[in-house]
């Protein structure tokens, strides 16, 4: 049995420097506090906690000893990376020991990067800095204050505007296109905070709110840290250049993977039609009409059905996923003989999209993948 | 080349027969449309006013025919021609759509046509045959063969699905009209599998009788060559059982009512029937001879394997069965006086793999030998000009019932997904 103080301070506050200072010492009652209480009084207490001076000093010692490091080594301090740090550690203090955890390392406490963690939120006092503290999560209401400060504003000066005259307003709307909403994920680390559903629902109506307000053009910028932009999907696709043989005839090649099929398909801009599948003719390949079907997608939705003459060699899978397999290949390779809107329109069609369904492994104690073995009652 | 001189030579003495045969018709006509006009209201007359004059080659019998054929005749269009008659066809035909007369379908092919086919001819009310380059070429080498000397062998390969057994039926056709005596069997394979009865024969110890195969085969047999039944005459006396035989000068019709009848001995009275025929097709034709046309569909199960078992569960082979044995010595061309015409077939073939279509991969090495040496002739999936005409044709008849079938994007696709292979593109076509 211990006598301690009712107020519990960290026990790893004897490792860091300087944590917090003693608060001034209340007169309490001795409570007798047995062991086993202390530890569990120590689960509740939570994440440490560190001030903003604190974690601000040690980045700054950080980085002056990297500097001392770099001198040490011989190296130019302004561009000593931290791989180099790693190197030089392991250089001047070689440990033999086998977990890397435990070898010695020269780096910044992840939680003090930037937009990690919160550092503590109030004085030596111990009055909080922010007005908002005690709602709790201080970020997300006072952005919702600042918020709907701005709505205020945009709803006077609309009716100062309209009590000086119908003018008809020009003001254009902030344009959305090419952006999306930030998703909770990304609002949380924005604000280095948890929000409920509740909550980020609320913020994105309260945001709709006043983009529809008629003059919100001045909020623009406040609203763009809000939005990501999006990037056009089909910039993505890399187009192989056409190739040309020894007639002059364009040709193309292109491979495709399904399921455990893979093929490789030689499309030539002849106008015949034929299309050969290792050496037989397509019809006698594949005798069902759902594979044939399958093929002549790409053609079709592009409307060039006789124009090409395809050589395809294909191997592994079942029926379907060859089909499948030579159907991505054929648009991979007609990739080459399109225009920019075609591709974007192939690959909205989802003719370009790799189809990523695989056999899902079958688990121990079941019959197959999902499939569990019958339950017997006894 | 000999069909087109046989066809000139028939227009010039029949040119003035179908000229006055015209203006009579075109008198009729006016007469006729006179009348229509009194008797029909408006729409009905417009339907019927669509009579055309005909203006299709041909030969003078054919266009008696037509001339008695009701006041609704159908349109002359691109894809048919009046040219009925296998004989007067020519390369100007290729790819038209001829009509089999009903009379003939129930006559010359009770069990030829292939199953599809003959649902086809009962759906559309009438039967059509497209000419094809192989057909026609068998027909002029028919045409242009030498009947005093041994009877040369013809054989159809090609892929699946690409008209052999329909190019044979033609050729059958033209055998037919000429007068021949044809000798069909629908499909050699249903002879070496799916047995319901195996009986030992009783001519000879080690061989096997197919009582029901030989009867249904004398039944069709008989169906088919009415005529020639009483003509011929047996040269020999056969022996059936201790009280019944044939005597020799009996008429052939006798021998295959008795075969009919006598189903246990039946596979016996094909051999004779088969025997009788390949002596009596050598004499020419002034001595009440005739030419004999020996038609296989599935020649390669003749060499192949059987799935007929013996009671010991060995399997019986092909030499052990009578019907295939007699069907081999007609194969052999140590006779004269007339044609054999077989198709190879791999889709009733019987352990042979898909994508075998070549003569040397289906008959085998015994099966090559025994027909070497023949005429190949290849059938290829339709030309562009062959596809045009069955598309038109299925138009035609409301087949192809879906809207988007008759634009150009969708015959793009019909094209595409059928590869131009006409079985294909008939299951294709069926549920359009």
């Amino acid at each position: 049995m211990e006598w301690t103080s009712s107020l519990i301070v960290p026990q790893d506050s004897i490792k860091s420097n300087w944590l917090i200072p003693a608060p001034p010492k209340v007169l309490s009652r001795q409570l007798c506090v047995s062991s086993a209480l202390h530890r569990k009084n120590l689960a509740a207490a939570g994440p440490e906690k560190f001030s903003e001076e604190f974690i601000k000093k040690q980045v700054e010692e950080y980085n002056i000893g990297k500097r001392h490091l770099a001198n040490i080594m011989g190296e130019d301090p302004e561009t000593f990376t931290q791989q180099d740090i790693d190197r030089s550690i392991a250089y001047l203090f070689p440990s033999g020991l086998f977990d890397k955890r435990a070898r010695p390392l020269m780096k910044v406490r992840p939680e003090f990067l930037p937009g990690q963690l919160k550092s503590v939120q109030w004085g030596a006092d111990g009055r909080p800095f922010h007005f908002l503290f005690y709602t709790g999560k201080q970020s997300y209401y006072s952005l919702m204050h600042d918020t709907v400060a701005k709505v205020l504003a945009a709803e006077k000066q609309q009716v100062l505007l309209l009590s000086e005259g119908p003018v008809p307003q020009d003001t254009k709307p902030i344009s959305l296109v090419g952006s999306r909403w930030l998703l909770k994920e990304e609002l949380e680390e924005l604000l280095v905070e948890t929000i409920s559903d509740h909550d980020y629902a609320r913020f994105i109506q309260l945001m709709e709110r006043l983009l529809s307000l008629p003059n919100c053009l001045s909020e623009k910028d406040f609203v763009q840290r809000y939005r990501k932009q999006l990037e056009i999907q089909s910039s993505k696709q890399q187009v192989a250049p056409l190739q040309y043989d020894e007639n002059g005839v364009a040709y193309s090649t292109a491979d495709g993977r399904r399921k455990t099929a893979t093929c490789t398909v030689l499309l030539r801009d002849c106008g015949s039609g034929s299309i050969s599948i290792n050496g037989r003719d397509y019809l006698h390949y594949f005798p069902v009409l759902q594979d044939r079907e399958q093929l002549m997608f790409p053609f079709h939705f592009l409307d060039m059905l006789g124009r090409f003459d395809g050589q395809c060699t294909v191997g592994g899978g079942g029926r379907s996923s060859q089909a499948g397999a030579l159907r991505l290949a054929i648009s991979r390779a007609m990739l080459s003989f399109l225009s920019e809107g075609q591709v974007e329109s192939m690959r909205q069609a989802g003719l370009l999209t790799p189809d990523p369904r695989v056999k899902e492994r079958k688990k121990p104690g079941q019959e197959g993948a999902r499939r569990k073995f019958t339950w017997k009652k006894r | 080349m000999a069909p087109t001189a046989v066809s000139n030579k028939l227009k010039a003495t029949h040119r003035k027969q179908f000229q006055e045969l015209q203006e009579a018709g075109e008198k009729g006509e006016r007469e006729r449309t006179m009348t229509l006009h009194r008797l029909f209201p408006l729409r009905l007359r417009q339907t019927i006013a669509q009579v055309r004059l005909l203006h299709g080659s041909g030969c003078g019998h054919q266009l008696e025919e037509v001339a008695m054929e009701p006041e609704l005749r159908k349109e002359t269009s691109v894809f048919r021609t009046q040219v009925n008659d296998p004989a007067c066809q020519s390369e100007r035909h290729l790819g038209q759509y001829y009509t089999l007369p009903t009379s003939h379908l129930h006559t010359i092919f009770p069990h030829g046509l292939p199953a599809r086919y003959q649902q086809q001819v009962k759906t559309f009310n009438e039967g059509c045959v497209m000419v094809r380059q192989p057909a026609l070429e068998l027909i002029s080498y028919l045409k242009a063969a030498d009947y005093s000397k041994p009877a040369v062998r013809y054989l159809l390969y090609g892929l699946k699905g690409s008209g052999k057994t329909m190019s044979l039926c033609h050729t059958i056709h033209y055998c037919s009209t000429q007068g021949w005596l044809v000798l069909h069997i629908p499909d050699a394979h249903l002879w070496v599998k799916n047995c319901k009865e195996l009986l030992p024969s009783s001519y000879h110890t080690s061989r096997f009788d197919q009582p029901i195969e030989a009867s249904n085969w004398l039944r069709n047999f008989r169906t088919t060559n009415e005529r020639f039944l009483s003509k011929i005459k047996l040269r020999q006396r056969y022996t059936w059982t201790k009280r019944e035989s044939t005597e020799k000068g009996s008429p052939l019709g006798e021998l295959v009512d008795m075969g009919v009848s006598r189903v246990k001995s039946s596979s016996d009275v094909v051999g004779a029937v088969l025997k009788e025929l390949r002596l009596q097709a050598a004499e020419t034709e002034e001595s009440e001879g005739f030419r004999l046309a020996v038609a296989i569909d599935g020649v390669n199960s003749l060499w192949g394997r059987t799935t007929i078992k013996k009671e010991d569960k060995s399997p019986v082979a092909p030499e052990e069965l009578t019907l295939i044995h007699n069907l081999r010595k007609m194969i052999d061309n140590n006779w004269c006086g007339g044609a054999v015409i077989a198709t190879l077939s791999q889709t009733g073939s019987l352990y042979s793999p898909s994508s075998a279509y070549l003569p040397k991969e289906l008959l085998g090495e015994e099966g090559f030998d025994s027909m070497d040496p023949f005429i190949p002739v290849p059938v290829s999936n339709y030309s562009e000009k062959e596809f045009e005409s069955c598309y038109l044709y299925y138009l035609d008849r409301h087949w192809l019932q879906h809207p988007h079938s008759k634009t150009d994007e969708g015959k793009k696709e019909i094209i595409f997904l059928s590869n131009r292979n006409p079985s294909v593109l008939e299951r294709l076509c069926a549920f359009l």
